[in-house]
Order: structure tokens, then C-alpha cells, then sequence
């Protein structure tokens, strides 16, 4: 629950800790906002100035999201990027990564241009991710030079793996120089045989395609090799499984320049979502076991891992109320991102902190982001987080224009109070 | 006697339903096949209940087995064949769902290819809803006649030693099975070519072996499934000649074994292929004693859950109170 | 719950009873050959098994001996009974024109012995059924009546008669119960 309107021209935030995750130093003191940049509180006059009341709240940069679905152009029914820009407001977040799994796929520079057309009056800022190959086809290389001069942050096949080996490597190559990661969705889909959820004893009872732990850990291997070999920023998404953190973790170790990403539905949620045949438990990569789960939540904590990004994948209600064979992959996940990642690795013991860390300095850092200086004349790009607050997340706290997320009704604890973001806020009521 | 009651609303699969549940549903069973072999064989039972079969996928078998079901107990009966074809042009299950409230049907027997379908419709309809069969899956009336004939055969399920033989991975009738044997009390041993036994089947509770002569030798009996032509045209068996060698039941394997293993079929069978047409015909076979089975167990299932309800005007009677 | 009101018969009552109702079922048959015995589940069973037992006494000839469970064919299963105990139906004998003698605990609302006459008719065509009773409580809702009765008592609604036999309950003997409402 909440609502985006325009920033008032003075608010003060008064009574909370800041936390600046390029420093890692949290200081007490009142947050002062004039016009849009961030001022000494001395500066604003008390009696006009919106108050927020921060106390018990740490106040911090903007989220990031490096991976998000917003369906426009060509599936606006489900998402645009306006929708897609207050969802992400409502969940802290300030800038947002899309990806190119667009009809037409974004795969030249006209799509990266008409991206960061359509979103330069959006409260947050957006961030086109272009794709690896024509059509995401796998098969002809696509204008990623041109794409990265146009604007393109990163250039991924994202929803279709790059198969094609040779194909990858051809892409790790060609981008090298550019300093921008190559992002493969790393399930081998012959291995995958049309599984719909986790092979485990679940899928076993159910009866329902497996998808093996092996079909990513596979192409995640190959994926690394491919990385050892070219030298050039990879990427890996949503990683799921233990065997696939051990990957990660192995090819750091040995030195090799790769990121890795995780979901906060990896995070909270194991493949027994799926027991009641939920089409909203239906992702990809799937659900995993408690085991994996943890493991995930283990790379997050050591560092093998990243950063959180959502995979926020909205689809209509038509789209979701198919069986489960039919139905697509994906849940949305940008409203319920802090409070699901903050609930679950605070149980793993993750600071409030190191959670932040891992929405801002962390996908800042795979993506060669600059993050926003908490200082006096700088924008303010700000998120108000209660990490105390224990809510339960129901259909009003979304804003997404699609509502498919099997979360609905979990309890979180950890909520995203205020977003303050390009002229705009949001406040959580 | 147990108590004659079953919690269950709906019929969705064998999976958590109670050994009470299953014991009452089998000796109603019973109760039914007495019927079936009187003279006249209906009952009025359930007069002024509407039943419709709906089936996504094509089951001579199985829709007729529930259509005499529902015709001896007296039930007015619709059927619904919807092929592929319907369910290509997007004729989804929510169309389905609100046609089944629509026409106020006490209760809808399903047969549809994707797991977990009826378990949707029995989400949203007030009916009751018996599953004939959803994808690889359940099979739960398949489970309880086979459960059916072997209670018959051997007056017992407990300790009793049962063989699955065939394509495990792509079966709702294992499934059924595995889930209502195990409740009851027997041993389940698996067995069929490696790739097509789930990895994960060990967690059912079941063991797996891979040497089709073993498990004859330990077994009671077996259940032989059938093989889908499909898999062979996909490439995953290699031929005929290699299955029937390794995986199926023969005259001459048979004969090696002097104990009478009892032979169960889901049917349709492969003659020549998972079965001999002598072992099927043979005196070792049930098969026959399943299809009448069938027609029992799905009766009480339909007794069982359209029976007793809330009383709506007079009292109920006291159970000791004869009238 | 019910209290018991009044014991209508014990042990030796019943016996007396069951006998009196064997001889007149032996006045008007004469030839037991083309007789059967068909008790109603449940406890019918019993009063007609005793029944076939007085008649082999007294003729030396084994009367043809079934039970019938009506379950199947009641008009009120699903709102008034409390659970279907399902008993089994055993007629090991062509119907067709056999003389029938029905035996059932108590005669109440004649519900259970039109079930019982339908599902007999399903065996085949009888030459005749008759209906025997260790009870007859009255208040009937169909018209039906018994041609050999143990004992005429009408109940007021919150009675109830509750018939106990040795084989299912211990102990033979026929209760009258008050229920409070």
C-alpha cells in the first residue's frame, strides 16, 4: 500500500540512521531534500518542508535492479515500462535494468534508443540491456558496438540460453574491450526436456516435468570456461542451485573476472510452491530444494554471489490461470524484493547492511554503474527502509500492472517505507 | 468393520488419502461387484444425480468403466469427449471450470493430459471432483481396482510384495499404485529400463530393481504396464525385441519361475510386447477380474462421495435405529 | 442421548417371540421347500438365521436362508442416514417363485422394506414376499405392513426402539429409549 506522486519541493527526513553503501559508514542525522538534491537541513525551512518520521529507519541509495522483464514494446498488456517503473519505485528501487525478451526483441540500436526514449520522463531510471544475438535466435551475432554506443549496459539472450557454444564465445570476444558484461541464462534446454518445476521427489509425486539441478549447473560450467577462456565479462542470472554456487565460487577462487546474481524467490521459496500445482511458482530457472536454497542464500552471504536482482517477469492472469504445462514462466518480484531478501538472509544471518550492499553497491558493480554520493548537492536517490517492520504482502502493495507472484500473503519482515526518485516518491502508507 | 464413512470430498489421487479411506472405498468395492453379479445390475442409489465425463484425451476404457459405474447406480450421466483439438484452440480449463458451475453437475469425472488439472477444476467448482486420470500424474480409480484384485486374490494388502514393471516415469497408474500400496501396508519394487525410473522414486517409499527375474522371484505379484508406442517412435526404447527380452513378461520367463506370481494389466496391452497374449490369457492373469473391479470400485467411489451429506430438513437418523 | 424407558423384552421374551412367529410362518406354509428366509441387514440377519434354526427343529428341512442390504436402494441415503454401513447381500438362490419371508428387527416408516422388496425384485420375480417383525413402532410412511408381528407398540417421536441380539450387541433384548431433543 502506498502512492507515487511528485516530490514536494522541501522534505525532511528526520530521525533516522544513513547508510552510505559506497562508504559502508552508517551516521544518525536527518536527511534534508531541496528541489531534488539532497541539502543541509539547516537549509529547508521546517514549517514548508514534507517530514518524513525515520525513526527506527535506515535511510540509503536507491535500489538497483539488474534484471527485470518490463514486456514494452510489444506485451504492454502485461507490463510497460511506466508500470513497470512505479512497481519498482514501490520496492525501493531507483534505476532498473531491462531485458531485451521485448516483441520485437531489442537487438539494435533503434530499440536501445527507443527504450531510453520512452522512459526519460519515468521516475526511475532505466537501463536497456541489448541482446546477444539477432531475434535472440542464437544464430547471427547481433549489433552489440552499436547497442553499447546507443546506451546498452549489458547484452544477454535473456529467457532463451545461447546454446550455441561457439556462438558465445564469438560474443565474449567481440565484446571484451566494451567493459560490459555478457549475461547467458545458463540452463542447457535439452537437459531441461520441458521440465515445469525442480526434478526432485516433489516433481516425482506430482507427476510434472523435472527440470535438473544439472541442466544449469552444466551451461553455468560451460559458461565459466568460456569466460576463463576469452578474458571478458560474464555474467551469470538467477543462480539457483548448490552446485552452480560451487561453480561460481571454484572459477573466483581461481581468478577468473565473473559476476553472479541471485533472486529473491531463491531465496524464500523451495519447490514445495509448486505443491498445489501453483502456475505462479512456475519460473525459470525453477524453484529449488531447501538445499539449494540455502546454498543461494550461502553464496549471497560469502560473497560468491553478487547481488540480488529480481527477474521481476509479469504476466497476465489469463496467461497464469492456464495449466501448469501451459502456463508461462516467471513471477514478479520488485515489491516484495526487500522484504522476501531481507526476511530470509536475516535469517541466515546477513545484516541489514550487507543486504543493502547486495540492491545497490553490488549490482553497481556488475554493471559499472556509478552509485549516487549521499552529499549535499548530489540528486537524491534515496530509499527508507524499516527493517524492523513486519508486514504481510497482499494484491495492494503491487503496482505492477501484472500480479502473478505466489508470495501473496507471506509475512516479511523489512519494509520499504519511502522512494525518493527523479522528482518522484513514493511513501508506503 | 471399520468406520464406513470417507473424509475425502474429492477424488483427485491416492496420494494422503487414509488406509481407512481406502479400506472402505475397496469393501464398498466389494459390496458393488455382489451387485454386478445379480440378475439385474442397478441400483437406485443415486437417482437425481448428475454426473459428466469429461475427457480431454482419448479412454475407451476408462470412460466407459465410469459411464456403467454411473448408469447402475442411476445417475443421469453426460459425457464430454474434448480431443486435443479443443484444448489446442485454447479452450482452457477455465472456460471448462465455469461450463462444469454453469450447468450445475453434482459431480465431474476428468480425464485431461496435464498434471494437476483436476486438482484446478477442484478448486473452483462446487462438484465433486474424480480424477479418471491427469497427464503422468494419478490415476486413483486405477490405484483402488488394482488394490481391489489384489485384496481379492491374496485377502490382504499388508506385507504384501508388488511389482511394477515398465515405464515408470511416464505413469499415473504407478503412481496411484505406489501411493495406495505403500498406505496399506505392502512392498513396492519398481522395475524398467533405467532412464525411464524416476531418480527421485526412492522417496515414494518404493525399492527399485532392475533385473526383471528378481523381481519376479520376490514378488507376489506384478503390474505390468503398458508401453507407449510413443516412446519408441521418440527414440528412448530401442526396439521391441530388446524390451520384450529384458522388461517383459513371457511364457518362457514366466515358466522359469515356479511360484505363481499374480499378473496385473492396466490395459490396453501390447500383446507381444510388456505381455505375452498366454500370460494375459493365462490362469496367473487377473486382467479380466480388474475390468469388473473397475466397474465396482469406481460405483463405491461415487457412492462414497455423493452419499451422505449434511442432513438439509429432517434429522438423521440414529445409527442404531432401524427403520 | 436417549435413556432407556422401559426394557420391552429380555432374553427369554425374544425366544418366546421368535418361536411364536416360526409356527405361524409354519401354519401358513406347508411347503417349506418353496420357501426362503431373507434377513434385512443388519440385524435381520440374526432374528432370521434363528428363524431358519426354529423351522429345521421343528420340520427337520433346511429352509433356504439370505441377506439383503438395502443401502444401495434407499430413497433417503443421502440426507438421512448417518453413514452407510454397507452389509452384504446373499441370495445364493433363484427367486423366481420362491415364497419370501422378510425379516427385519423393527417396522418404522416401511423406507427399508420397500428398499428391501426392490433390491429382491432385482434377484428375479418371487412367487410372493411376506414381512416379519420382532416390533412394530408405527408411524409409517408408506403403506406397508407386517404379516407376522412380535409385538404392536406405538411410539411417540422422541421414542425409539432399539433391537439388540446376541451376535452383534451381547445381549438379546428389545429397548424402548426417550430421547430429549
Amino acid at each position: 500500500m502506498g502512492t507515487i506522486t511528485a516530490l514536494p519541493r522541501e522534505v525532511l527526513i528526520k530521525g533516522g540512521m544513513l547508510y552510505d553503501p559506497i562508504t559502508r559508514e552508517s551516521r544518525k542525522g536527518d536527511v534534508a531534500i531541496k528541489n531534488g538534491r539532497l541539502t543541509e537541513p539547516g537549509e529547508i525551512g521546517a514549517d514548508k518542508a514534507k517530514v518524513i518520521d525515520a525513526r527506527g529507519c535506515i535511510i540509503t541509495h536507491g535500489f538497483i535492479d539488474i534484471h527485470a522483464h518490463f514486456r514494452e514494446p510489444g506485451r504492454e498488456d502485461k507490463e510497460t515500462l511506466a508500470t513497470g517503473s512505479q512497481a519498482a519505485l514501490a520496492g525501493g528501487f531507483t534505476r532498473v535494468c531491462v531485458m531485451p525478451n521485448t516483441d520485437p526483441p531489442i537487438d539494435g540500436p533503434e530499440g536501445v534508443r527507443f527504450i531510453l526514449e520512452r522512459s526519460e520522463d519515468l521516475p526511475v531510471a532505466i537501463h536497456p540491456v541489448g541482446a546477444v544475438t539477432k531475434g535472440q535466435r542464437g544464430k547471427e551475432l547481433a549489433e552489440l558496438l552499436e547497442m553499447k554506443a546507443a546506451g546498452a549496459v549489458a547484452f544477454s539472450d535473456d529467457g532463451e540460453p545461447v546454446q550455441d557454444g561457439q556462438m558465445l564465445r564469438r560474443a565474449l570476444y567481440y565484446t571484451r574491450d566494451l567493459g560490459v558484461p555478457v549475461i547467458n541464462h545458463a540452463e542447457d534446454v535439452r537437459l531441461r526436456a520441458g521440465g515445469v518445476m525442480n526434478e526432485g521427489a516433489l516433481s516425482t509425486r506430482l507427476g510434472l516435468p523435472g527440470n535438473p539441478a544439472l541442466a544449469e549447473a552444466s551451461m553455468i560450467y560451460r559458461d565459466l570456461l568460456l569466460a576463463e577462456d576469452t578474458g571478458s565479462r560474464l555474467h551469470v542470472p538467477h543462480v539457483s542451485t548448490a552446485l552452480s554456487v560451487d561453480l561460481v565460487r571454484h572459477f573466483k577462487e581461481r581468478g577468473v573476472t565473473i559476476t553472479a546474481e541471485a533472486s529473491p524467490h531463491h531465496l524464500g521459496l523451495t519447490d514445495e510452491a509448486v505443491r498445489d500445482f501453483d502456475t505462479h511458482a512456475k519460473v525459470a530457472p525453477p524453484l529449488r530444494s531447501e538445499g539449494d536454497r540455502q546454498a543461494v542464500a550461502g553464496g549471497l552471504r560469502d560473497g560468491t554471489l553478487d547481488c540480488i536482482a529480481t527477474d521481476h517477469a509479469p504476466h497476465t492472469v489469463e496467461d497464469k490461470e492456464q495449466d501448469l504445462i501451459q502456463a508461462p514462466f516467471g513471477m514478479i518480484g520488485l515489491e516484495s524484493a526487500f522484504g522476501m531478501a531481507h526476511t530470509t538472509l536475516g535469517q541466515m544471518g546477513l545484516s541489514t547492511e550487507q543486504v543493502i550492499d547486495l540492491l545497490t553497491s553490488g549490482p553497481a558493480r556488475v554493471m559499472g554503474l556509478e552509485l549516487t554520493p549521499l552529499e549535499p548537492g548530489e540528486t537524491a536517490e534515496l530509499v527508507v527502509l524499516a527493517p524492523d517492520e513486519e508486514w504481510t504482502f497482499t494484491r495492494e502493495d503491487i503496482h505492477s500492472r501484472s500480479r502473478n507472484t505466489p508470495m501473496l500473503g507471506m509475512t516479511f519482515t523489512g519494509r520499504v517505507r519511502a522512494t525518493i526518485s527523479r522528482g518522484s516518491w513514493f511513501t508506503c502508507r | 468393520m471399520s468406520e464406513p464413512t470417507v473424509s475425502l470430498r474429492h477424488l483427485l489421487g491416492l496420494e494422503g488419502v487414509s488406509a481407512q479411506d481406502i479400506q472402505v472405498l475397496l469393501e464398498t468395492g466389494f459390496s458393488f461387484r455382489e451387485v454386478l453379479e445379480r440378475p439385474i445390475k442397478k441400483v437406485p442409489t443415486l437417482t437425481g444425480i448428475s454426473v459428466v465425463n469429461l475427457f480431454f484425451e482419448g479412454s475407451t476404457r476408462t470412460r466407459i468403466s465410469f459411464e456403467l459405474a454411473e448408469k447402475r447406480l442411476s445417475a443421469d450421466v453426460t459425457n464430454f469427449s474434448a480431443g486435443a483439438s479443443s484444448l489446442s484452440k485454447g479452450e482452457g480449463l477455465k472456460d471448462t471450470i465455469q461450463n462444469i458451475h454453469a450447468m450445475k453437475m453434482d459431480a465431474v469425472v476428468m480425464r485431461h493430459p496435464v498434471p494437476g488439472s483436476t486438482w484446478q477444476l477442484s478448486q473452483f467448482v462446487d462438484a465433486v471432483v474424480i480424477n479418471a486420470g491427469d497427464g503422468t500424474h494419478e490415476h486413483p480409480t486405477q490405484g483402488l481396482l488394482d488394490m481391489m484384485s489384489l485384496q481379492e486374490k491374496f485377502g490382504r494388502l499388508k506385507g504384501l510384495k508388488v511389482g511394477i514393471i515398465g515405464d515408470i516415469a511416464h505413469s499415473r497408474v504407478a503412481r496411484s499404485n505406489i501411493f495406495g500400496l505403500i498406505t496399506m501396508g505392502a512392498e513396492v519394487t519398481v522395475c524398467g529400463p533405467g532412464h525411464l525410473i524416476p531418480p527421485y522414486i526412492g522417496e515414494l517409499g518404493v525399492a527399485v530393481n532392475g533385473d526383471i527375474d528378481e523381481v519376479l522371484t520376490w514378488a507376489d505379484a506384478v503390474n505390468v504396464l503398458r508401453i507407449q508406442r510413443e516412446r519408441m517412435a521418440d527414440g528412448i526404447i530401442p526396439s521391441v525385441r530388446e524390451y520384450r527380452s529384458r522388461f517383459g513378461i513371457t511364457n518362457e520367463r514366466l515358466a522359469r519361475h515356479r511360484k505363481e506370481v499374480v499378473i496385473l494389466h492396466p490395459g490396453p496391452m501390447n500383446r507381444g510386447v510388456e505381455i505375452d497374449s498366454d500370460v494375459a490369457d493365462g490362469d496367473q492373469a487377473v486382467i479380466l477380474d480388474q475390468v469388473l473391479n473397475g466397474v465396482a470400485v469406481r460405483m463405491s467411489v461415487l457412492f462414497h462421495l455423493l452419499g451422505p451429506r449434511e442432513s438439509e430438513g429432517e434429522p438423521p437418523l440414529h445409527p442404531e435405529e432401524e427403520t | 442421548m436417549g435413556e432407556v424407558k422401559t426394557i420391552l423384552m429380555d432374553a427369554a421374551a425374544m425366544e418366546r417371540t421368535l418361536a411364536r412367529l416360526a409356527h405361524e410362518i409354519m401354519e401358513r406354509h406347508q411347503d417349506l421347500d418353496t420357501l426362503a428366509v431373507v434377513g434385512i441387514q443388519r440385524r435381520g440377519e440374526f432374528l432370521a438365521r434363528r428363524t431358519v434354526d426354529l423351522l429345521r427343529r421343528h420340520r427337520g428341512v433346511e429352509v433356504k436362508f439370505g441377506t439383503v442390504d438395502v443401502t444401495f436402494h434407499r430413497d433417503d441415503f443421502r440426507t438421512r442416514l448417518p453413514s452407510p454401513q454397507v452389509g452384504p447381500t446373499q441370495i445364493a438362490f433363484g427367486v423366481d417363485d420362491l415364497h419370501i419371508i422378510l425379516v427385519d428387527d423393527v417396522l418404522f416408516t416401511g423406507r427399508t422394506v420397500r428398499a428391501a422388496v426392490n433390491s429382491l425384485m432385482d434377484f428375479g420375480r418371487p412367487a410372493s414376499i411376506e414381512l416379519a417383525v420382532l416390533v412394530d413402532r408405527g408411524r409409517r410412511e408408506l403403506p406397508v405392513q407386517a404379516d407376522y408381528i412380535g409385538q404392536r407398540h406405538p411410539t411417540s417421536e422422541n421414542e425409539h426402539i432399539h433391537v439388540h441380539v446376541v451376535e452383534v450387541d451381547g445381549k438379546d433384548e428389545v429397548l424402548l429409549m426417550e430421547y430429549s431433543e
